[in-house]
């Protein structure tokens, strides 16, 4: 056998395993979607049936009857989307300074922000929350919205980085013409990182999607709850009448916003964490 | 005053404005509550009532707690999935990083369940560990073998539990280890090939210690990932699974807390967690500095 004979059939065996694998990591989901249309007793036919005969997508219109799915896409997009506006916003300005404005102590400052990484959230969650309950704001969504305002360490820290391969010139340029700080942040620096902004935004935005722990801290009542804790709720309560087309009906629901972003901007997306990951 | 030092400090009364949100965000929702759950540590703090200073006996009721033992346990015994991942991952993009059909769309799909909301593949996994009508089992089937009730078997739970992280992360570990491998230089790999080097010994001498960076970056965001597991038992197994054998730390920090209201003895152990993760972290940061004089 020749080398480049050896080489193809070695890449299509290589083909094949990455094909078992992706199947592998694909049905689960297909799996998921197939029993959302399902009707309730076909999910026990044995051997399993993957793709039903009748399609019911009345399992689709059901949620919205069995659970306060609506209210619960409704609050998850108010966090998701006051935070990551506002804190990106915050954050960017702030990696804009770090990287880009001469002040005493600049460094000890960046420094004590970076330390928060390496504080995890359980450590912080009771106090935060006896912080929160005292203010009266349990079961309301500020908690997890307002802390987000302030801006997110990882974000600072990846646009400073960023920013630090921004030749100074254009900067330094713009300082002596007198242009005010904030459009110097404004109108010639942030054009420049857009791209990591949006990226960041992006992963920020998942990230808060599909947060849970913080959420099920504070709010109790069903009509103030994230999406997440809505379909746990489901999963919890129809799942013991067996009704599993509706709760996986939800559950891909919840999936979907997510998902669509994601093949949408799998390109950047994909750059993005990558990159992250080379630099540590 | 002068032009030059007028213009300094504009210069700096903006720096400072500019970061003072994230400077106010991090004493008001980090140092603060950090240094209160230090002291609530110390104390019979239950949310309610006074909180009285107990010194050290949070941290010595926990050396006898079973319990907390057992979290730990179990928090560590899921780690178990981090070398099975990294492994797989590596092998995959292994594969990937050959000029072969697809890649883009490999990558996507292995990517999915990472951007997967983790409630929803916390429960579609719930219903495929189902021990009579599980995806799972039915696959197992298929070759004659019957599968266990996966999240009601102490045994079991922990496997399943760890089948479903390495699933979950997989698409992660595969993209870093996919961009490592593209920025090692071709030129190594043609030298080696000139000298007649066999495939092992490129991989054993180019590129696992090309890579290794990427690893131990993995190693240490997986260890403090993992340190922290909670979504998936809370969903699986509300009440931590048979015998409490798939709670997690923070499972338990959570139930001592906001359901026993035991909030001094959950805050020690958000401590001892804490300190953990710190460590863990600081590890990392030094590794990083002495990597940076390697030239890369």
């Amino acid at each position: 056998m020749s080398y480049s004979q050896k080489r193809k059939l070695t890449n299509s065996i290589i083909f094949i395993v990455l094909l078992i694998g992706a199947v592998a990591m694909i049905a689960p989901l297909l799996w998921m979607l197939s029993t959302s249309l399902k009707e309730k007793q076909d999910v026990f036919a044995l051997p399993p049936i993957w793709i039903p005969e009748v399609f019911q997508f009345s399992n689709y219109t059901a949620i919205w009857e069995a659970g306060p799915l609506l209210s619960g896409i409704q609050n998850s997009l108010i966090v998701a989307v006051s935070v990551t506006v506002i804190g990106t916003f915050t954050s960017s300005i702030a990696a804009f300074a770090f990287a880009k404005l001469r002040f005493p102590h600049k460094g000890k400052l960046f420094l004590a922000l970076l330390t928060s990484i390496m504080i995890p959230y359980p450590t912080l969650m009771i106090p935060q929350f006896m912080m929160f309950s005292k203010l009266g704001w349990v079961d309301t969504l500020l908690p997890l919205i307002i802390p987000g305002l302030f801006g997110n360490v990882f974000m600072i820290f990846f646009l400073r980085q960023y920013l630090l391969s921004v030749p100074d010139a254009i900067i330094e340029a713009a300082k002596i013409d007198g242009s005010s700080y904030f459009r110097l942040y404004s109108s010639i620096t942030f054009p420049l990182i857009k791209p990591a902004v949006a990226a960041q935004l992006i992963l920020w935005f998942m990230g808060i999607w599909n947060d849970y722990l913080a959420p099920i801290i504070y709010l109790n009542s069903p009509e103030n709850q994230t999406l997440q804790l809505v379909i746990a709720n489901f999963n919890a309560t129809y799942a013991i009448q067996t009704d599993y087309p509706l709760i996986m009906a939800a559950s891909i629901v919840a999936l979907l916003p997510v998902l669509i972003v994601f093949l949408i901007f799998q390109k950047q997306i994909i750059e993005s964490v990558a990159i992250s990951g080379v630099k540590g | 005053m002068n032009i030059k030092s007028s213009l300094y400090r504009k210069e700096m009364i903006y720096g400072y404005l500019f970061i003072l949100p994230p400077l106010i965000g991090f004493l008001i929702f980090v140092l603060f509550p950090f240094l209160y759950s230090l002291y609530g540590s110390f104390t019979d703090w239950d949310g309610l009532g006074q909180m009285n200073f107990i010194g050290l006996d949070n941290y010595k009721d926990l050396l006898t707690d079973d319990l907390f033992y057992k979290a730990m346990f179990n928090t560590f015994f899921l780690m178990l999935g981090i070398p099975i991942g990294l492994l797989l991952a590596l092998l995959l993009a292994l594969g990937l990083n050959r000029k072969i059909p697809g890649t883009t769309t490999f990558r996507v799909i292995y990517y999915i369940p990472v951007i997967s909301s983790l409630a929803a593949v916390s429960i579609m996994w719930n219903w495929a560990y189902n021990g009579d009508y599980g995806l799972v089992n039915q696959f197992l089937a298929l070759f004659g073998i019957e599968g266990p009730n996966w999240l009601a078997n102490k045994d079991t739970v922990k496997p399943a539990l760890i089948i479903m992280t390495v699933w979950k992360g997989l698409g992660y570990t595969m993209l870093l280890y996919l961009a490592a491998l593209q920025s090692i230089s071709r030129t190594y790999y043609e030298a080696a090939e000139l000298d007649g080097a066999n495939g092992w010994q490129i991989f054993r001498n180019i590129t696992w210690p090309m890579v290794q960076p990427v690893t131990f970056f993995l190693v240490v965001t997986n260890i403090i990932g993992g340190s922290q597991i909670f979504t998936e038992m809370n969903i699986m197994t509300p009440t931590g699974g048979p015998e409490y054998s798939s709670a997690s730390i923070v499972f338990y920090i959570w139930q001592k807390a906001f359901g026993n209201l035991q909030m001094g003895y959950a805050s020690a152990m958000a401590m001892i967690l804490g300190i953990f993760i710190f460590i863990i972290t600081l590890v990392q940061f030094k590794m990083n500095e002495r990597s940076a004089y390697d030239g890369d």
